[in-house]
């Protein structure tokens, strides 16, 4: 069984995306922002990691440079999964080394393809 | 909502006589759902209503959107990205040999629905540094006129753009429209998009390459027949067709065969 971290500060859709990615049968881990997804990720490496944007203490963007600069394993896959839909965040989230990106909101469609587009699903 | 047998035996025979598709026991149960839009709109209760209303004229308007109602359009792109990729760079590449002279590339998008197959194939053949410099002819057809009209805006919803297509792809060729993203005119540029029956003659030309995926299984066994004998029409002697995941042309008449040498293409008998 593939293993996916949910990176999101609100727990409503934490609870959606562990409903979709455990009927594609994924384990599910969860952090409610990016410094929890770190201590997560020095524990064990996530096979993906699905992120959010806007989260309090380290939020995505800030997780995904620190992510860049530490030392794993190995690397997850990390699919940005946020409400920031315009291309200059999009762009941002690229050049930070995200593998895609989620635009929501999302449905199970969306969060399978983008899934297999990184080769977890 | 109520569904009485009469109903649905008249909405099945309107499908059938405008598309030629069979609407099966399977897809019977999804009428009710496909057409609670059009009844809300127009203010009725039961499919009984919207028969009556219907006056058993097969030329309205009225039933225009019920038949694309009840068509289904599902589509996205790269569909089955591996056989898509594989059809694309083999089974053109036996097309790139063969018309290495002329550089000219018609293909044919045979059912392409909203219009993604068509738009992937685009992307897919202007990625390919060998296809530089052809003329490229893409012709994407749908029986339904509401389907082709939303494959010719180019424009797509968030959820469409997210299905398939990877998001340096979206980025790369697309353009955010408002909450939309709309097609770059570069990838638009090769493809007319035209309403039209498969049952009924081709399109104009010979087509070096058709894809008719996931249409077939509308059909009655004798109507698929029918189908690839059109396909078998518009076609190039030494051209390449390829279906959807699981189609096949066993059974089917004599009109294509497997080739020998590229898994999942089809050549003219």
């Amino acid at each position: 069984m593939k293993t996916c971290l949910v990176v999101d500060d609100s727990k409503v859709i934490r609870k959606v995306a562990r409903h979709i990615l455990e009927t594609l049968d994924f384990t599910v881990e969860e952090a409610g922002d990016g410094q929890e997804a770190m201590t997560a990720c020095l524990s064990e490496v996530p096979d993906v990691i699905l992120l959010d944007w806007n989260m309090p203490v380290m939020s995505g963007i800030e997780f995904l440079r620190e992510l860049g600069h530490t030392t794993l394993p190995r690397r997850p896959k990390v699919v940005f999964c946020t409400t920031e839909n315009d291309t200059a965040h999009i762009r941002a989230a690229i050049d930070a080394g995200a593998d895609e990106y989620v635009m929501k909101p999302f449905d199970r469609d969306t969060l399978e393809s983008k899934l297999q587009l990184v080769g977890v699903a | 909502m109520e569904m009485t047998p009469i109903a649905i035996s008249a909405l099945a025979g309107l499908l059938e006589r405008r598309t030629g598709q069979q609407l099966n026991a399977n897809r019977r149960w999804t009428i009710e759902t496909a057409l609670k839009p059009l009844l809300r709109d127009l203010g009725l209760e039961t499919l009984d209503g919207l028969v009556i209303r219907l006056n058993g004229d097969d030329r309205s308007p009225l039933a225009d959107k019920i038949v694309d109602a009840m068509l289904n359009h599902e589509t996205f792109f790269f569909r089955d990205l591996a056989a898509f990729d594989h059809f694309a760079t083999e089974g053109l590449g036996l097309i790139h040999a063969a018309r290495a002279e002329r550089r000219r590339l018609r293909v044919w998008s045979a059912g392409c629905s909203t219009g993604q197959e068509a738009y992937s194939l685009s992307m897919a053949i202007a990625q390919q540094t060998r296809f530089q410099g052809w003329d490229l002819g893409i012709f994407a057809t749908d029986v339904s006129g509401e389907a082709i009209a939303r494959a010719r805006s180019g424009l797509f919803t968030q959820f469409e753009v997210q299905r398939g297509l990877p998001i340096t792809t979206l980025m790369r060729q697309f353009d955010p429209d408002g909450e939309q993203w709309r097609v770059k005119a570069n990838v638009r540029a090769p493809i007319t998009f035209l309403q039209h029956n498969l049952l009924s003659p081709p399109p104009p030309g010979r087509f070096d390459a058709i894809l008719c995926r996931n249409v077939l299984l509308y059909f009655s066994l004798e109507r698929r027949k029918a189908v690839l004998a059109r396909l078998r029409e518009a076609i190039a002697p030494d051209g390449v067709l390829m279906l959807g995941a699981g189609e096949t042309v066993l059974g089917l008449g004599d009109c294509f065969t497997a080739d020998p040498q590229v898994r999942g293409v089809y050549r003219p008998a």
